[in-house]
């Protein structure tokens, strides 16, 4: 519980009801059907079923796309929040509240666009709490505008002719500001995406999920390519081959998403802010010997005398 | 020495009730330390003061000033013209001679300024600041330490308590290597036993004000960083900006000690959402910012008028548009407080009128948000935030809220968004026992937080955002009236303007003007009552430091006209970034009197 305040709370006496995928089902989704992201709540569900932590400490938090409907969705407190500002909003949450757990749910559009340098702050400053990024490579609430990880050459309202901006490599973004895990899935693999939700939900730290989710409404058969029912070939990462605490490995491995391989690209400990910040709230009030927060500032008001 | 040519200043063989003194020198040669040592002696001799600073907006410095006003009696602005000017070089006296009033004293460095103007009966006094510093000092000391030799000069020409003055360098200084203070007290000792000739008979009056409790001088930014400390605010972000940046310098240093964080962002947006985000979580939160942050916080602003978070944000004003003039003051965000974002999204809107007023508008702003459960924007200046005034410290067991996580349990009829009461949100952590959890949303939406795009749910919802402020408008009592309660003229003015539109009102009625003052701290809602005295007088001249546009009125008598549908309300505004001297609202409404 944060020191800053007197919380009042339920004794902790009362044995805890068992979670389950029907207490955490909220609104039937708004998503079409066919659509990747009903795969992403289900595993959802079904991780925290296994974790078991208490309803009232899960937050889900996003902010605008289809994907970032995702709170409504789940039977948990819960923020819809603005467009492209979900992770500044859940660092809030998170360095405020370390007593509970915070998971960020948004798309392509929302994490990588219009939020992108929220992006790279919260890795760099390494806030505890998971971020699941639905990628689809399309603009699909507004219906069908390139987006920041649109292919080059693929048509849409807005690149009539083909896309000409060079996409983001998601990897080696997070790689290079800072994330402490970063996995990447796909919603057509419902054992990997469980994993790997699993492993970031367990990280200490700033851990992100890029979850290829298709739109079959404006870009189906975007990842057909690693869709083994369809052709494509879905390629893990060999852990035992690949050393996750090596980022240059890890950037090498990120070179071609096309593709590409999925799993665990980096894993590293490093103190996240909310232990810093504690960290220092600890120093600082260790040195005031107990004196109370009203005589804290009295101090301050004789010091301007 | 002296040059005189009038007749000797006559002042300066009697007590002096009130004097206003001009530093100007560079901004590097500390003669804003000089001023804060004024300040704080004013403080604890229970006299009044009230400064006024420019500092350049560049790194490197560059020309820069600092005024004193010194007062027995009740100090109301800065002062429209000097008593004294201080002048460290040439540049400094050619650009504030004019600032010095008819017979004044100029205080000169005479190894710097060579060239005087004899003008106005004028006493030019020169002394080689920079050269008796360094022989007092020694060694390598250059020409540091000259503001203290100025200081020691002042304390013993205006016979000030150079014990409490020495006590207070003291303490300054004592926390750094014991040889400055040596050095400090060395070039302070050096101005005070420097023969100035015939002036040495100044004396400031002792202070009157009554001595219950204690007295403490600092800048308005202070104040209003105790005031939301006092209030409870433990949680916040913020980027930095010009004059904002001392908020969030001193919230980011003390709020670890009350076991909170402050959170330097990476920009305003980031900075507004994540302290939205310590709403949401259960916390009283705060950011801030100037101007042009503001605009960028506004989207972010609408959505907590929708989501119901109590919220705070602090607009230090200065001039605008775009970047504009960062470090003068202006009162030119009013209606981007109150309007500013998309859509109808109610707020509420306060101004502090002082420096002390800071601290009681930061508190009540902490009550508003919590009690109203929506954004609460408080309309500082560039003026108050630097500017040192001294006042009674405030009583912490009157104003002191505990903050308060409430997570306790929610019972079965828990709604995130009643439409028949004031939303009080369940945070997270607490248990809900209808097993039905709330979410918060941007979404129009029904009582559950669910989206809705019911025309009658918004229409619903809308009144419910809006009614909130409706009730408080009810509950506000109407601003007293300073001078007369009816007659010819009513000022009406809010945020910094207070002491100068006080100061003019007081000179307008001695010249036998029948003239009222109201001031408003609650700018939106407008309180009841206002309608009413309004009425008493024949003209309503509403004094701001904003552009009276268009169609002729500044920001807030153009609201109070749309308000109260009253033709008499008149506007006097001024855009030069410069706080109101009394002269120019005398000036302004004595023309509207005359017409």
């Amino acid at each position: 519980m944060s020191t800053a305040t007197t919380a009042v709370s339920t004794t902790a006496a009362a044995p805890a009801d068992k979670l389950t995928k029907k207490m955490l089902t909220a609104d039937h989704p708004t998503w079409c059907p066919g659509c990747g992201d009903f795969a992403v709540l289900n595993i959802f569900y079904r991780v925290l079923e296994k974790l078991q932590y208490p309803q009232e400490k899960i937050v889900c938090v996003a902010g605008i796309g289809c994907s970032s409907r995702f709170p409504y969705f789940m039977n948990t407190h819960g923020i819809h929040f603005i467009h492209g500002r979900a992770l500044p909003l859940a660092t809030g949450v998170s360095l405020s509240r370390p007593d509970v757990h915070v998971f960020v749910f948004g798309g392509d559009g929302d994490g990588f666009s219009i939020g992108g340098n929220h992006l790279n702050h919260a890795a760099r400053k390494n806030i505890k709490l998971t971020y699941v990024i639905m990628d689809n490579f399309v603009y699909g609430l507004t219906k069908n505008q390139t987006s920041p990880t649109t292919p080059v050459g693929r048509k849409s309202k807005t690149d009539p002719t083909g896309s000409i901006d060079r996409p983001i490599n998601p990897m080696k973004q997070l790689l290079a500001t800072g994330a402490t895990f970063i996995g990447r899935t796909h919603a057509a693999q419902v054992k990997h995406m469980e994993a790997m939700f699993e492993r970031a939900i367990l990280h200490d730290g700033f851990s992100v999920v890029e979850c290829l989710s298709e739109c079959v409404m404006f870009y189906p058969g975007a990842f057909d390519d690693s869709t083994p029912r369809k052709g494509g070939n879905f390629e893990t990462i060999d852990e035992t081959q690949h050393d996750v605490t090596d980022d240059v490995a890890a950037f090498k491995l990120a070179d071609n998403l096309a593709p590409g391989k999925f799993g665990v690209f980096y894993q590293v400990k490093r103190p996240t802010k909310n232990a810093l910040e504690q960290k220092w709230i600890d120093d600082t009030q260790a040195k005031l010997g107990g004196a109370s927060q009203k005589d804290i500032l009295r101090k301050r008001f004789e010091a301007m005398r | 020495m002296s040059t005189a040519t009038a007749s000797s200043p006559s002042s300066s063989r009697t007590t002096l009730r009130n004097t206003v003194i001009r530093l100007a020198g560079n901004s590097q040669d500390g003669i804003q330390s000089i001023g804060g040592f004024l300040a704080r002696l004013a403080g604890r001799t229970a006299q009044e003061v009230m400064t006024y600073m420019t500092i350049p907006s560049t790194i490197s410095g560059g020309p820069s000033i600092f005024q004193v006003h010194l007062g027995s009696g009740e100090v109301l602005s800065a002062g429209d013209e000097s008593d004294v000017l201080v002048a460290f070089y040439q540049h400094s006296y050619d650009d504030h001679l004019n600032s010095l009033r008819q017979g004044g004293i100029c205080f000169y460095d005479s190894g710097e300024v060579t060239e005087l103007k004899q003008e106005r009966g004028i006493h030019h006094i020169g002394i080689p600041f920079t050269a008796a510093t360094v022989e007092a000092i020694g060694g390598s000391a250059k020409d540091r330490g000259k503001n203290l030799f100025v200081l020691g000069m002042l304390c013993s020409v205006f016979h000030l308590d150079k014990e409490k003055l020495v006590g207070i360098i003291s303490k300054q200084f004592g926390k750094k290597d014991e040889s400055v203070l040596r050095n400090a007290l060395l070039a302070f000792d050096a101005g005070f036993g420097y023969s100035v000739g015939d002036v040495e008979q100044f004396a400031l009056a002792p202070g009157e004000a009554t001595d219950d409790g204690h007295r403490i001088s600092t800048d308005g930014n202070q104040m209003l960083t105790m005031g939301l400390l006092a209030g409870g605010v433990r949680y916040g972000a913020a980027y930095p900006i010009t004059p904002w940046s001392s908020i969030m310098e001193t919230l980011r240093s003390e709020l670890p000690k009350f076991g909170g964080i402050y959170v330097q962002a990476e920009d305003e947006l980031s900075a507004v959402c994540m302290t939205i985000g310590a709403a949401f979580a259960g916390h009283l939160a705060i950011t801030g910012s100037a101007g042009p942050g503001l605009s960028l916080k506004m989207e972010a602003l609408s959505y907590a008028s929708m989501a119901e978070l109590p919220l705070i944000v602090v607009n230090v004003q200065r001039g605008g548009p775009s970047t504009g003039l960062p470090t003068n003051v202006e009162q030119s965000d009013l209606m981007q407080a109150i309007y500013g974002s998309h859509g109808d999204c109610p707020r509420i809107v306060l101004a502090p009128k002082d420096v002390e007023d800071c601290f009681y508008i930061a508190f009540e702003a902490c009550q508003l948000a919590r009690k109203y459960s929506c954004p609460v924007i408080i309309l500082s200046d560039q003026a108050l935030s630097s500017r040192i005034e001294a006042f009674h410290e405030p009583d912490l067991d009157k104003y002191w809220l505990e903050p308060e996580l409430d997570i306790s349990p929610r019972g079965e009829d828990f709604k995130p968004y009643p439409l028949d009461k004031i939303t009080r949100h369940a945070p997270p952590g607490s248990k809900i026992a209808s097993g039905k959890y709330p979410i918060v949303t941007g979404l129009e939406h029904d009582e559950w937080g669910h989206p809705s795009g019911s025309p009658k749910m918004h229409t619903a919802m809308t009144a419910k955002r809006r009614e909130k402020l409706v009730k408080l408008a009810e509950e506000l009592p109407a601003p007293a009236i300073h001078g007369d309660q009816e007659g010819d003229v009513l000022l009406v003015g809010w945020g910094s303007t207070f002491g100068p539109i006080k100061e003019s009102t007081d000179r307008l009625r001695a010249e036998g003007h029948k003239v009222g003052a109201i001031h408003i701290r609650h700018l939106h809602p407008l309180p009841g009552g206002v309608e009413a005295i309004l009425k008493r007088f024949k003209h309503v001249a509403v004094v701001e430091m904003n552009d009276s546009g268009l169609y002729g009125y500044g920001q807030l008598a153009m609201l109070m006209r749309a308000r109260y549908a009253l033709p008499h309300i008149q506007s006097v505004c001024k855009t030069d970034g410069l706080a109101y001297r009394i002269r120019e609202i005398v000036t302004a409404v004595e023309k509207i009197l005359a017409a």
